[in-house]
């Protein structure tokens, strides 16, 4: 066994990295897609749902109340450009492009952009959204859980790290 | 400190592993449908524990795990097997560690009750790790990972339930990412071995109930420990405590944890906490704090209260490192948290040379190199690996992972233009005022504050 492999503490995760939230409060790679919330640059009561699937590129892009978004009529809108551009800081390149599986060793957010759209996809129902807000919904609760002082001895299997794994 | 001690092979320890690894092989490729070759490994650990206690219990586990047909009460049996072999690893290490430092390890002592009813919202957990233990590492996929997602979200606003909540927040989270399972080039089997025992344990009545007393005196902190996943943040204050009525200084620690949204991170962590603990305040001015029937575990563990504790005098953790440290009595790790992975011993070294050879960093004390783990180092405070590199003296916490003893550095002294300065991980605890630690401080609370606004217009809609 390598040392990684019997290794109690060994990291699995790279730690996120920093950056800012006014924009894009929440972005993810799950479900087999990235996805996240854009909030409107307009209306603050306004966020924008948008998703791209891995491997396809089949993108939504809906407000809060359903409405689909101007911007994505048969081509990717800002939302989704917004969304790339926010998960490569948060993620790093290498993880969003493998994850979206995307050929764009060394590239950039607007790389990964553009192999997509470049690969013309079809614009996916707007299903994904409701299931997309109630995560964005269920992460934004974790502001409001409570502290405690009491230990969590398991936490000592999560130290931080400062190698990007 | 005997460096020597800590580089010398703990007797039994790699025959204990061989038996934990066999149940780590079976849980990687699944419980389902054994193959001979996990069959065997079940065998190996019901072996190493037919002298126990849990001998008849683990031996019934493992025949009907082989059999394919293993129900949660056997999975319980399994884990508690693993947990209990880890425990005397846990064991024998600390002796070793005892011996190194010349503090000995306090007695264990003590016995969980257990017993009584489990809710049903812990029992959804084991059920969901059940399933996991039938689909083997290789055999996760989304719909079965994000089973978690409900019972984690019904578990984390209960702080009675916490531990388990973290744990399988962290380890749902590092699930999801690996899937599938199918298509993983390398499996963690150890640390996910660990995670899932351990929560399968979380899940009986009474695992998490400990003895509770109170103290009074004076605590004097030596450093901060930082554990964090992606949704959970957790700081521990090691530091020594001296009784008020002059009795052995002990060795202490206080915790403070919370939840939080992955995009909270760095010095964001610090301000999420630190409203919660006034000791993390006390640390970052270099000041004891005097407590006051404040609550204690049987393993030392302050179960903090801010108003059982008021600010003290100055006091340098380097002071108390070269004179209270030594003079200071462990208490005994509760039974159920008898794991390698929690060995968290402080020590203070100098006297050392630092040698950096590639990545990797050794303290070499009377000739004997002793590894530096400066990865745990949080990235959000003034001590930096570079900094550690070129110390001559420092607070640390002594580990062990993957066959090897490791310090951990919580603060060093290091020489700047012919002065000696000292530098804390946890220095921007209670709040920064170098520049670099305002600068993290304001891009935290423009995270936060972004997550607030969020939250407040679109969570009770």
């Amino acid at each position: 066994m390598s040392d990684w492999e019997s290794a109690s503490a060994a990291r699995v995760l790279p730690p996120a990295r920093p950056r800012k939230l006014s924009k894009v409060p929440f972005v993810e790679l799950a479900d087999g897609r990235l996805q996240g919330v854009v909030s409107s640059g307009s209306d603050i009561e306004r966020v924008y749902v948008s998703s791209v699937a891995a491997g396809s590129y089949d993108f939504a892009c809906s407000t809060n109340n359903n409405r689909p978004c101007g911007g994505a009529r048969g081509a990717f809108c800002n939302h989704i450009l917004a969304l790339v551009t926010e998960a490569v800081l948060q993620y790093g390149v290498e993880r969003v492009a493998r994850y979206l599986r995307v050929d764009a060793a060394g590239m950039d957010a607007q790389a990964i952009y553009s192999i997509m759209m470049g690969a013309r996809p079809s614009q996916a129902d707007s299903a994904a959204a409701a299931q997309v807000f109630s995560r964005f919904l269920r992460h934004l609760a974790y502001v409001e859980l409570p502290a405690t002082t009491a230990p969590l001895p398991e936490l000592q299997w999560f130290p931080p790290t400062r190698v990007v794994v | 400190m005997r460096a020597d001690l800590l580089a010398d092979p703990v007797d039994g320890v790699d025959e204990v592993l061989v038996a934990v690894a066999g149940v780590d092989q079976a849980l990687a490729a699944g419980l389902l449908r054994p193959q001979p070759a996990q069959v065997a490994g079940l065998a190996v650990l019901a072996d190493a524990v037919a002298g126990s206690p849990l001998g008849a219990r683990v031996a019934e586990a493992a025949e009907k795990a082989a059999a394919g047909a293993a129900g949660e009460e056997h999975f319980v049996s399994l884990a508690v097997a693993r947990i209990a072999l880890l425990g005397s690893v846990h064991d024998a290490l600390m002796v070793r560690v005892g011996q190194a430092t010349g503090r000995a390890p306090g007695d264990s002592s003590g016995s969980v009750a257990g017993g009584g009813q489990a809710e049903n919202l812990v029992l959804a957990a084991r059920s969901w790790l059940a399933d996991l233990a039938r689909a083997g590492w290789q055999g996760i996929d989304h719909d079965l990972v994000s089973g978690a997602e409900p019972v984690i979200s019904a578990l984390l606003p209960e702080p009675r339930l916490r531990r388990l909540a973290a744990l399988l927040d962290g380890f749902a989270a590092e699930l999801a990412a690996s899937c599938p399972g199918s298509a993983l080039e390398r499996i963690p089997s150890r640390r996910w071995g660990d995670l899932w025992s351990r929560a399968m344990l979380l899940t009986l009545p009474g695992a998490t109930e400990v003895p509770v007393g109170t103290v009074t005196g004076r605590l004097l902190p030596l450093g901060v420990d930082l554990h964090e996943h992606a949704t959970a943040a957790q700081a521990q204050v090691h530091a020594v405590f001296e009784p008020a009525d002059g009795g052995t200084p002990r060795l202490v620690r206080a915790s403070v944890s919370a939840p939080k949204p992955d995009t909270i991170i760095g010095a964001g962590i610090w301000q999420l906490l630190r409203p919660h603990l006034s000791l993390l305040a006390a640390v970052s001015e270099g000041r004891s704090m005097e407590l006051a029937d404040m609550p204690i575990t049987g393993e030392g563990d302050l179960l903090w209260r801010d108003e059982h504790a008021r600010l003290g005098e100055p006091a340098d953790p380097f002071a108390t490192a070269r004179v209270v440290l030594p003079a200071a009595s462990a208490l005994p790790t509760a039974p159920l948290d008898r794991h390698p992975a929690r060995i968290a011993v402080p020590v203070f070294l100098e006297g050392y040379f630092a040698e950096q050879a590639g990545e990797a960093l050794t303290f070499s004390l009377a000739g004997q190199p002793v590894v530096v783990d400066t990865d745990r180092v949080p990235a959000a405070g003034p001590l930096t690996p570079e900094a550690v590199a070129t110390s001559n003296a420092c607070i640390g916490l002594v580990r062990w992972d993957a066959g090897v003893f490791r310090v951990q550095p919580l603060a060093v002294e290091t020489t700047v233009r012919k002065k000696v300065v000292a530098l804390h991980a946890g220095a921007w605890a209670g709040g920064a005022v170098d520049k670099a630690g305002v600068k993290a401080e304001k891009a935290a609370t423009d995270a936060a504050t972004v997550l607030r606004e969020r939250a407040g217009r679109l969570l009770r809609k």
